[in-house]
């Protein structure tokens, strides 16, 4: 069947996965009202609105596959049923798997709104998903909000904790400020080409009907607008702090899928959109990606708060992230959307093994927390040890996998200044993720007098095996991953190019 | 006649624009803000777009307005912020930036030949056979409930998440 949007009910269709997420969404927060509210005593089967959740995001999987079957149209719809929009809606529909499995245990023990907090995850994940999936600004724009609004209120969600209401005002307020350069920037690269489709936008700036100094100017605020919510360094002064103070379910979900989308709106924007005229981006993503990986890897260093290091790590990601856009080629894109998958399910399965150790009330954050834990818990730490190693980009692990494919990309592209900061901050980068391991099996843990709060409900063993069957199956045998990855660039870049030679 | 009009209503919506940010009285600056708001609904009926003047009137410089006043007096943001404020370099930014912006703005669209150009733009002669078809409310109906049906319909979950958002964040027993 050929989806051409000649009819209402195409949209429906191509929709589908979004749709059936957000009607999910609407349900868990009834069931949620239903079900009484969170001072009430917990009764039998709590954990049951996050199963609930769990099993939209499964109807939502299922959906995303039946996609497969069907052919986009030609031209720039507003809606892309490419596999690149596909191959990003199975990121986002993991991180929400995980993070769904890794929250219900910390939602009961702070005694938050369960059905609140469960359908907010849901809203973000179409937020997400409909970012990956549109060729239009103003789909975007809007998809960008739903995702963030959700994203500010998870952040602030345990309202008795200062530093939760502390991460979420202020990711709010920066959240809030930069959504305005990109909505400024969208407004002016309107203004400059006629358009808000970025098929059309592309044909405008081939054909040099587009008004130069406006689209230059729109250009750069759009790459600020995205360069603050991937966190990339000198945007990026909200993220310690946010990461921080946010329950770390929240921080795990936040820090892979919000930067996913955000990556995966950002390529689809500058690949499809500006592709045709990279001069004038260019300097842009260079700087902003050598900056990040320098800075955020000198500053993650000198971390002891286990999350904050987490934090830095992530902005660092950011900057390899970044080289893979920059190098603007197909190689560099498949790696781009292979990593995001990788980091996904590393950073939420290492955010997993923090939120065990870390105690009650997340006081566990330091990481001298972590001596002797492999003694004490050698699963737990045998799961963090792998994901630390992943982040880190060993060989046999997925983030080595990814890292060596945006190497690929980027020198194929030539970039051999940024392949060279992007290897040596790497190899800066085993220093502190291997700190922890380092603390976890050779420190004798200081003193055994308090009680050892280590608990790994049941949901959570599931997502941390899951994560690590991720890790170690993309790392042992990426080639699956990557021909999924490589049609979903391939999808991307012959849509911009054919939008070139021929009006939608 | 019409060139006047434009020019009074242009000079009231920069003034008013200069008396929100000079204001020091966060009540004075907001009626500041109702003045310049109305007086680019007077631009819209210039150029003939009226319902989208009685919309600017309605939902910005009516309903937003009383929001805006609602919180201020809730939250009895009388007083004088003057210490709030930021002078000195960041005022110079401000200024630099958003002169530099105006100028662009005035260089590509001044002048005789960008209005050229709107003439000749391919949407304006359907622009105007629509209006005079089936008025200016369908001019924007159509596109809104057709073209851009599922941005509206995003925007609908939009709002349910702020609404949720809200208040997860501010019941009041948790």
């Amino acid at each position: 069947m050929t989806l051409d949007f000649s009819t209402p009910a195409h949209y429906l269709l191509a929709l589908l996965p979004e749709i059936v997420l957000s009607v999910w969404g609407t349900v868990v927060l009834l069931a949620g009202v239903w079900k009484g509210g969170a001072t009430s005593a917990p009764r039998a089967g709590s954990g049951n609105l996050a199963v609930l959740a769990m099993v939209g995001v499964l109807a939502a999987a299922f959906a995303n596959g039946w996609l497969y079957g069907l052919t986009p149209g030609q031209g720039s719809t507003m809606i892309a049923v490419d596999r690149f929009h596909l191959f990003a809606n199975w990121i986002f529909l993991l991180a929400a798997m995980l993070a769904l499995a890794i929250s219900p245990a910390y939602v009961r023990r702070q005694r938050l709104q369960e059905g609140e907090f469960h359908a907010l995850v849901l809203f973000a994940t179409v937020g997400m998903m409909l970012m990956g999936g549109t060729r239009d600004l103003i789909v975007i724009f809007l998809a960008l909000e739903v995702m963030s609004i959700s994203a500010y209120v998870l952040s602030g969600f345990n309202r008795r904790d200062p530093k939760s209401a502390e991460s979420g005002l202020k990711y709010f307020l920066l959240g809030a400020f930069s959504t305005g350069f990109l909505l400024y920037g969208i407004a002016l690269v309107y203004g400059a080409t006629g358009s808000t489709n970025l098929g059309l936008i592309a044909l405008a700036i081939g054909s040099d009907a587009a008004v130069a100094g406006l689209l230059h100017v729109g250009i750069a605020l759009l790459a600020i607008g995205f360069a603050f919510k991937v966190s990339a360094i000198p945007f990026h002064m909200w993220t310690p702090d946010v990461y921080e103070g946010a329950p770390s379910p929240v921080t795990a979900f936040m820090s892979a899928s919000v930067k996913a989308a955000a990556f995966v709106a950002f390529a689809r924007v500058f690949l499809v959109g500006f592709g045709g005229i990279p001069g004038s981006w260019y300097a842009i993503g260079w700087w902003l990606a050598a900056l990040t990986m320098v800075i955020a890897n000198v500053i993650a260093l000198a971390q002891t708060n286990v999350k904050r290091l987490l934090a830095y790590s992530s902005i660092a990601h950011a900057g390899y992230l970044l080289v893979a856009i920059v190098a603007l080629n197909q190689n560099a894109t498949a790696g781009l959307l292979f990593y995001l998958l990788v980091y996904t399910a590393m950073n939420i399965g290492a955010f997993a093994v923090i939120l065990c150790v870390s105690g009650h009330g997340e006081e566990r954050l330091g990481i001298h927390r972590y001596a002797g834990l492999g003694a004490r818990h050698p699963a737990l730490a045998v799961c963090l040890t792998i994901f630390l190693l992943s982040l880190a980009g060993f060989p046999g692990t997925g983030g080595f996998m990814g890292k060596i494919f945006i190497l690929q990309g980027a020198a194929e592209a030539g970039l051999w200044t940024l392949s060279v900061i992007f290897v040596l901050t790497t190899v800066v980068s085993y220093y502190y993720y291997l700190r922890i391991a380092w603390y976890m099996w050779m420190r004798e843990a200081a003193e055994s007098d308090e009680p050892d709060p280590v608990t790994v409900p049941l949901t959570m063993r599931f997502a941390m095996g899951a994560a690590v069957a991720v890790v170690i199956g993309l790392g042992v045998f990426p080639g699956g991953g990557v021909g999924f990855a490589r049609a979903g660039a391939e999808g991307l870049l012959t849509a911009g190019a054919l939008l070139l030679g021929a009006a939608p | 006649m019409e060139l006047i009009l434009f020019y009074v209503f242009a000079v009231t919506v920069v003034g008013g624009g200069i008396g929100v940010v000079a204001s020091r009285n966060p009540v004075a600056s907001l009626m500041f803000m109702v003045v310049s708001l109305a007086s680019v609904a007077g631009i819209y009926v210039l150029l003939e777009a009226h319902f989208l003047a009685a919309i600017q009137v309605m939902v910005y410089a009516g309903a937003i307005m009383v929001l805006f006043l609602f919180v201020i007096m809730l939250l009895n943001l009388g007083h004088d912020y003057r210490d709030d404020l930021v002078r000195g370099l960041y005022a110079v930014c401000a200024f630099v930036v958003s002169g530099a912006i105006c100028g662009i703005l005035a260089t590509r669209f001044g002048g005789a030949e960008s209005s050229a150009l709107y003439e000749s733009f391919p949407g304006a002669a359907a622009m105007d056979l629509e209006l005079a078809e089936r008025g200016a409310v369908s001019l924007i109906a159509r596109p809104l409930f057709q073209e851009y049906v599922v941005p509206f319909e995003i925007t609908g979950i939009l709002l349910l998440v702020a609404v949720v958002g809200a208040v997860a964040l501010a019941k009041k027993r948790v």
